[in-house]
């Protein structure tokens, strides 16, 4: 190797944490780029925007739990049929007229509680794989959801429940116009991803979450409770589930058979394009929500474009395989032969 | 060491089952301040198995662990840690996705107070990290990068630097060199043999003669999960032990 080489060689080493870190941050910017380019007047309207924010909203809490999860190398294929219990819990209890601040907490307490399932079930039943466990609870759960509503729909609920959903910030006392006002689940993102992100990168359990996805017999020999931190990740990721449901009632202003179905592949998929690894103990919580913003632009700018949904589906498809060979590209890079 | 005085570490009648497989029976050990325990024995004689009932990571099936005299029941590992008892396990046990110094500290992170929430203090981390790694003379380019990132001699000095970071009185070394290019080997017996000066006892397991006798005071042979036969150093000899590996005395 010459000096020049050398230079570039170390140069690059210097750069790959960087890339590492913020490189699927870039790949949102160009998307941005883009979508705006294609559409000027519409893309990047304070209207498209927080409508953005708001179709993205359930869905990022659902990713974000799922995360830690893939974290630890485990999976939760249950989030959406979670999601569905949670709402419909949540529905039966409005409709029986409980006051509205009982009505808010259920879906997280019945969120946790299925999560707290899943994660007893791993651990205690001793399952083979994560992935064993919470294809059942997907059924289990969904089916649950459709015996307490008798399979139809339930809507109606009050503004305060409909709140973290549906509430608006007005900013007019800025100046702004009335139309240009801040989804309260926009807020509620913003506060919940910080608080992960607090929690799994300076805090001792959070720690041991990417410990375990890294090597858990490292995590055992270090005394720590491998056991007790999965069944609270798992306990966690049904929590966000339970959020997730309180959004979508404010959202859709009604608890529906087919709430969140399928939408533990979209939450897998965003956790993947953001860069977390199958294999654990790899990924931010930037990244997923870059992964959250990347699905949502896309298919919201292919809205815009009138493409349809099939299409739609054969790009996300193409997105995925498409970031994790960049992955796989920047990791060959990034291994000193 | 004199053998009067109280061993720090000793085992007793330790019977180990695997569902129907005998791994240890009625096994004894001790070792004592500032001695060093060679463990050998053919591969499947239960050395790591006795070593991780030592460190807590099994419980026995049967027999007593007594350190500094007083019986102790190990529930986990980190019983084993408190009482000041470090082990390096043949696979190292450490987490490539993790930082040097997060790995050192894993399961015992300093952290400081924000409030009433406790997070982790990584600069704390980073300078303990770096001042441990200097009083041990391992050289790394810094303590924040990745154990992946490292030679299989780099982590091995690791795994041992994780072992003496918290004043252990008892470090036990699964086959420390097995993975090793031979001029890391001098390094982790130099490390051994410094370790052994401040007071600590250490149990190493080894295949290479070359290992024991340059650090070990005494010398125990496992056969098929028994006590087969013991020595100190000075009175055996290299082809002594290595009959006792295959069984003959
Ligand atoms: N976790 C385990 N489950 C079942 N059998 C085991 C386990 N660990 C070790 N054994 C068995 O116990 C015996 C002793 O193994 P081990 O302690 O690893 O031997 P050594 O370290 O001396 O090579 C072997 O027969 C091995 O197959
Ligand atoms: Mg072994």
């Amino acid at each position: 190797m010459d000096d020049k080489d050398k230079k570039i060689a170390s140069l690059h080493l210097k750069l790959m944490p960087y890339l590492e870190k913020y490189g699927i941050l870039l790949l949102l910017v160009i998307m941005i780029l883009v979508m705006h380019i294609l559409q000027p007047d519409v893309f990047l309207s304070w209207r498209n925007v927080t409508n953005v924010f708001k179709q993205i909203s359930w869905q990022s809490m659902l990713a974000l739990g799922v995360f830690m999860v893939i974290v630890t190398a485990g999976i939760d294929l249950s989030v959406g049929s979670i999601m569905m219990l949670s709402l419909m819990i949540l529905a039966v209890v409005a409709k029986a007229g409980a006051p509205w601040y009982i009505v808010v907490i259920t879906p997280l307490i019945a969120g946790f509680l299925c999560g707290l399932f899943n994660g007893l079930g791993i651990t205690l039943l001793r399952m083979p794989h994560p992935f064993i466990m919470t294809l059942g609870t997907l059924y289990i759960f969904r089916g649950t959801g459709n015996l307490i509503s008798g399979g139809t729909p339930i809507s109606g609920f009050t503004d305060e429940v409909r709140y973290l959903g549906h509430g608006r910030i007005d900013l007019q006392w800025l100046g702004l116009e009335k139309s240009q006002y801040l989804p309260v689940s926009l807020v509620l993102i913003a506060i919940v991803y910080i608080i992960f992100w607090i929690f799994l990168n300076h805090s001792k359990t959070g720690k041991w979450i990417y410990a375990i996805g890294g090597n858990p017999n490292a995590a055992r020999a270090s005394g720590i409770n491998v056991n007790k931190i999965l069944v609270i990740v798992y306990s966690l990721c049904g929590f966000l589930s339970g959020i997730g449901a309180l959004i979508l009632a404010g959202r859709t202003d009604s608890g529906y058979p087919n709430a969140g179905l399928q939408s533990e592949l979209d939450a897998i998929a965003a956790c993947i394009i953001g860069g977390a690894s199958f294999f654990g103990g790899r990924g931010t919580v930037l990244g997923v929500f870059a992964g959250v913003m990347i699905m949502g632009i896309l298919r919201n700018g292919l809205n815009l474009m009138d493409v349809s949904s099939f299409w739609q589906q054969v790009l996300i498809g193409s997105i995925i395989v498409l970031a994790v060979y960049i992955d796989v590209l920047r990791r060959d890079l990034g291994t000193r032969k | 060491m004199s053998s009067t005085t109280n061993p720090l570490l000793e085992a007793k009648g330790i019977t180990k089952y695997f569902g129907t497989i005998t791994a240890l029976e009625n096994v004894n050990l001790k070792v004592h301040a500032g001695e060093c325990l060679g463990v050998v024995g053919d591969n499947g004689a239960g050395k790591s198995t006795l070593m991780k009932v030592l460190s807590g990571l099994y419980k026995p099936s049967a027999g007593s662990l007594f350190f500094q005299g007083k019986e102790e029941i190990l529930e986990s590992p980190r019983d084993s840690q408190n009482l000041g008892l470090e082990m390096v396990y043949q696979d190292l046990a450490l987490a490539g996705n993790l930082p040097i110094g997060e790995n050192i500290f894993l399961g015992r992170e300093p952290t400081k107070n924000l409030g009433f929430i406790k997070l982790l203090d990584f600069n704390k981390i980073k300078e303990l990290t770096n001042a441990h790694l200097d009083k041990l003379k391992i050289n790394v380019k810094s303590a924040d990068q990745k154990v992946e990132e490292l030679s299989g001699g780099q982590r091995q000095a690791v795994a041992i630097a994780r072992s003496t970071a918290f004043n252990a009185k008892v470090v036990i070394m699964d086959e420390p060199t097995a993975a090793l290019a031979i001029k890391e080997v001098g390094k982790v017996l130099d490390l051994i043999n410094s370790l052994k000066k401040t007071g600590v006892g250490v149990i190493v397991i080894s295949h290479r003669m070359d290992d024991i006798f340059t650090v070990c005071d005494r010398v125990m042979a496992l056969f098929q999960g028994t006590n087969f036969a013991e020595a100190s150093l000075s009175n055996t000899s290299r082809d002594e032990v290595i009959g006792w590996i295959m069984g003959k005395k």
